[in-house]
């Protein structure tokens, strides 16, 4: 399973999934964009990502609640199930950079969150 | 000879020295067969900690592991050795032939020949039976005498005084511990023995132990005519080897007892060895648990073929005895010495020094043992300072450094050397790793400290910062956050740290914040600090869904409140299982489920069991003295008190406790964080006990409490855990790394040495009275309600990833094969 090339973003595929304000800093929530689960996380200073919310180490669709937090400086979330921590910029699992999880385009049009997924 | 492999080793005695002998050999991967037979009716265990079984040990505590092969016949006697045909014959009427044959036979106490020593009601002071006997003989007794007054025989005072008895110490000598202290070291020792109340007698002898009417002891007479009362007498005036089989199959002894060895420990027959107190190495007999491993040591080595050599032994000592310090190293005198000496305080510290004033030869500290560890190192060597500054070394911050070859360890012959190759080697980062690798540490503790230093010299950061977003221990944080009154973890980290925290920090500062009662942890900012069961206030499981358990204070539960929780579980489609902890746990909720699930449950009058947090989980308890026909106090009642009263106290790790009704223990309180077991008069208090992978007995604190003082004891217990614990350590690993040990414990929390009791009560008794149910706040708050949904754009929507099978008539997770995205 290869997810490198999912990354740019078409226009016009761009999903509503939720307000701004239903996001809470440092916390991510789970929204469900088709039949992909997405984890949408804000961070402290208020940038939002997205990332795919199946634990690969798991199985479980649980990344939405893990804990939000930086690793030297990047931010990052924190598998709930086993903690390994994952970069919220590149999907990359910093304990085991041979694993990763898909990343999704993410942005705010007039205080709606929109995710692309491809 | 030559060939191990299929050599049959016996060893007779099963004693300490003994078990580090087959330990020693086992790790070795020794391949021939061992049997060791033992008169004792149980395997070897710690006799230097003997006194603590009085204190509560059990005598699986005190037992040593017997090793993988190892064959032991315990209550078995060797009555003959037969040289010739290489076999010992037992009182068990069979003989065990060998190869090699190691003498562990140990000593007998010396009781010396005077009119009644043979009355019921006289013991000796050196087996688990005869503390067992001592016990007894004290249910009814009123005053003992202690006859020696060693370091043994004030061990035995100590343990007669702890019986309830009113002790007196006879001692032949002018002074106590005359081995160990001089005159001015012995006049302040009695100082501090005598303001516990026991009563001394020095340059006294005995005259005769006098009978009452009933047969047994009654009084001690001294030869000066004046009687003591005593229905306990003990007798610790020496130790004599067991050297009987060794005389009687002919191997040379020598003129005063013990059996004589060379440098390796061989008696002078070739195959036959022997160690320990039963030896006499080079015209001495060690009684001291140091150089008797080493012997056991050197053996083994010998018996593999090796070269190792006794060729004498550090006695120096360190001790605490009846709350008193004591130490001694290397030599009793010398040309110079400067002497330290504070009646009043208690203290005396003396340093023997050679003529040029150049070379240190040894010292003496009573009251405080702390220039010990600091300067028996430098036995012989230059001193590492000034005299005057050394009597106060070791105070505070290390202030010497140690040579290579300075010994740290002197129970096990560890150098300091030896110490900073393991921690290189194999990159050790903590006390425990070295004591696991040198055994230094293992067996009287007092070089714990030291080794910490070691580990810190050697540049290894010891591991107090707790990630890499603070440089601060869990405790520096508690106490920043507390006398600063710190609120938020934005505050905290942008005062105090760098970046926004991690899986690490956020859930210990969370937890922090909430054993200080910083309001409802999912409360504004706070929630996004919890670890994702705190979040949820239900455990996750592997499909992502959640346990909910509810309390049930020490297990007692209605049986209306059993159809509740049946009802529920059958409603919502949820697995039942009992737990271990006397509660029930209901598996399978979805994340949205849950706030109608605890609705039903709350209105049902249950409250969060907190099985999701790192708290107060259960008081478990057994029957009690309200049902059960053995049981002397309520203990269901004071289990309830006791989980109401702790309930939803974070903690560094999850806390659990119980309460036994009788001393039969069916509660299995020992092996809790802090477990209570009633007595007729009270109850004993048990803490840093634990289950799980490390599985630890629980030490007795306190015994015979009232139900008051227990709870305050609790209180301060708890808090100071709290206080002080790191993040993630039980209160197991916490007592055991407690510089100070237990006593030290009981010290801050009974005697309020630190002088934060009244802190630590007050942060418990605001604790207790802002107490509200997590799950009832939750689901009366609309904003945190909406956090409970499966998908933000789709809450009507279930995880579409979770389905279940059947098991048993119950629901099971369907797994969902793993796809590891590899790049």
């Amino acid at each position: 399973m290869t997810i490198l090339d999912e990354m740019p973003a078409l226009a016009g595929h761009w999903t509503p999934v939720c307000s701004y304000t239903d996001l809470l800093p440092e916390r991510g929530a789970a929204v469900l964009v088709g039949d992909r689960q997405v984890a949408v996380f804000r961070t402290f200073d208020g940038a939002l990502y997205a990332l795919g919310n199946l634990d690969p180490f798991s199985g479980a669709y649980v990344m939405s609640r893990g804990i939000v937090g930086t690793r030297n400086g990047e931010p990052t979330v924190a598998s709930p199930m086993h903690k390994q921590v994952f970069s919220l910029v590149t999907g990359v699992c910093a304990d085991d950079p041979g694993v990763a999880v898909p990343t999704y385009p993410v942005r705010v049009t007039d205080g709606t969150v929109e995710v692309s997924v491809v | 000879m030559k060939d191990r492999k299929g050599m049959r080793l016996v060893v007779v005695g099963h004693g300490p020295t003994a078990h580090r002998l087959i330990e020693t050999l086992a790790g070795r991967g020794f391949e021939g067969t061992v049997t060791v037979v033992g008169e004792e009716p149980r395997p070897a265990y710690d006799r230097v900690a003997l006194t603590s079984y009085l204190s509560g040990k059990s005598v699986e505590d005190l037992t040593y592991p017997v090793p993988d092969g190892v064959t032991v016949r315990t209550g078995v006697r060797v009555t003959a050795i037969d040289r010739a045909s290489r076999t010992v014959t037992t009182d068990a009427g069979d003989s065990e032939p060998y190869d090699v044959l190691v003498l562990a036979t140990g000593s007998a106490p010396f009781v010396p020949p005077v009119q009644g020593r043979d009355l019921p009601g006289c013991f000796v002071y050196r087996t688990i039976d005869d503390l067992d006997a001592i016990r007894d003989a004290s249910r009814d007794a009123r005053a003992g005498v202690v006859i020696g007054g060693g370091l043994l025989g004030l061990e035995a005072a100590d343990a007669l005084r702890g019986l309830g008895l009113d002790t007196h110490v006879i001692e032949m000598s002018g002074r106590l511990m005359p081995r160990q202290v001089d005159e001015g070291g012995g006049s302040v020792l009695r100082g501090h023995i005598e303001g516990l109340g026991l009563t001394i007698h020095t340059g006294a002898g005995v005259g005769s132990i006098e009978a009452g009417p009933d047969g047994r002891v009654a009084s001690l007479v001294k030869p000066d005519g004046e009687a003591i009362e005593a229905q306990v007498v003990v007798f610790s005036a020496g130790i004599r080897p067991r050297d009987e089989l060794a005389r009687a199959c002919g191997l040379e002894v020598g003129e005063r007892g013990g059996i004589v060895v060379d440098e390796g420990m061989r008696t002078s027959d070739e195959h036959i060895y022997a160690i320990g107190e039963c030896a006499l190495a080079g015209g001495m007999v060690y009684g001291l648990v140091g150089p008797c491993n080493t012997q056991a040591e050197v053996a083994a080595e010998r018996i593999l073929d090796g070269q190792a050599a006794f060729t004498g032994a550090d006695m120096s000592t360190k001790l605490k005895l009846l709350g008193v310090e004591v130490a001694q190293f290397g030599a009793m005198s010398g040309a110079l010495d400067v002497t330290y000496m504070d009646p009043v305080g208690g203290v005396y510290k003396r340093l023997f020094i050679s003529d040029d004033a150049k070379t240190l030869l040894g010292g003496i500290c009573v009251g405080d043992a702390a220039p010990y560890n600091a300067l028996r190192p430098f036995v012989g060597k230059p001193l590492p300072g000034a005299p005057s500054d050394l009597l106060f070394a070791g105070a505070g911050k290390a202030t010497v450094d140690l040579p290579d070859d300075a010994q740290v360890c002197s129970c096990n012959n560890v150098t300091k050397g030896k110490i900073c190759e393991a921690i290189a080697d194999k990159g050790l980062t903590d006390v425990q790793g070295v004591k696991d690798c040198t055994r230094a540490g293992t067996t009287c503790g007092s070089c714990v400290p030291m080794l910490k230093q070691i580990l810190v010299k050697s540049g290894v950061d010891v591991g107090k910062a707790l990630c890499e977003h603070f440089p601060h221990s869990r405790a520096e944080l508690f106490d920043i956050v507390n006398v600063r009154g710190i609120t938020t973890f934005s505050q905290l980290i942008a005062e105090h740290g760098t970046g926004r925290g991690c899986d690490i920090c956020k859930p210990a500062v969370a937890s922090i914040l909430a054993s200080l009662g910083r309001g409802h942890i999912l409360d504004g900012e706070q929630a996004a600090l919890q670890d994702t069961n705190d979040q949820f206030l239900a455990n996750i499981q592997k499909n992502g869904t959640y346990s909910v358990v509810p309390r049930i204070p020490g297990g007692e539960i209605t049986p209306d409140k059993l159809i509740v929780i049946g009802e529920v579980a059958r409603d919502f489609g949820l697995y039942t299982k009992i737990t271990g902890a006397q509660r029930i746990d209901l598996l399978g909720a979805r994340v949205e489920q849950l706030p109608a699930i605890w609705r039903r449950l709350v209105d049902a009058g249950f409250e969060s069991g907190h099985a999701y947090g790192k708290a107060l989980r259960t008081v478990k308890s057994c029957v009690g003295s309200t049902w059960c026909r053995y049981g002397v106090q309520d203990s269901v009642g004071l289990a309830i008190a006791l989980e109401l009263r702790y309930r939803g106290l974070r903690s560094p790790h999850k806390l659990k406790s119980a309460v036994s009704g009788c001393a039969r223990e069916c509660a299995e309180a020992r092996s809790k964080d802090f477990g209570i077991i009633a007595t007729e008069q009270g109850w004993n208090l048990y803490v840093g006990g634990n289950g799980g992978f490390k599985p630890r007995h629980g030490d007795l604190l306190a015994s015979d409490l009232s139900t008051d003082d227990l709870v305050r004891t609790i209180d301060r217990f708890l808090m100071f855990y709290i206080r002080t614990a790191d993040r993630l350590q039980r209160t197991a690993a916490w007592l055991e790394n407690l510089d100070g040990g237990l006593d030290y414990l009981r010290e801050v929390i009974m005697e309020d040495s630190l002088g934060i009791c009244a802190e630590l009560d007050a942060q418990m008794e605001r604790h207790v009275s802002t107490y509200v149910d997590e799950w009832r706040a939750t689901i009366e708050d609309p904003d945190k309600l909406r956090r409970f949904v499966s998908f933000v754009n789709a809450p009507g929507v279930p995880d579409p990833s979770i389905s279940f099978e059947t098991e048993r008539d119950q629901i099971k997770p369907v797994l969902i094969p793993l796809e590891v995205t590899r790049r």
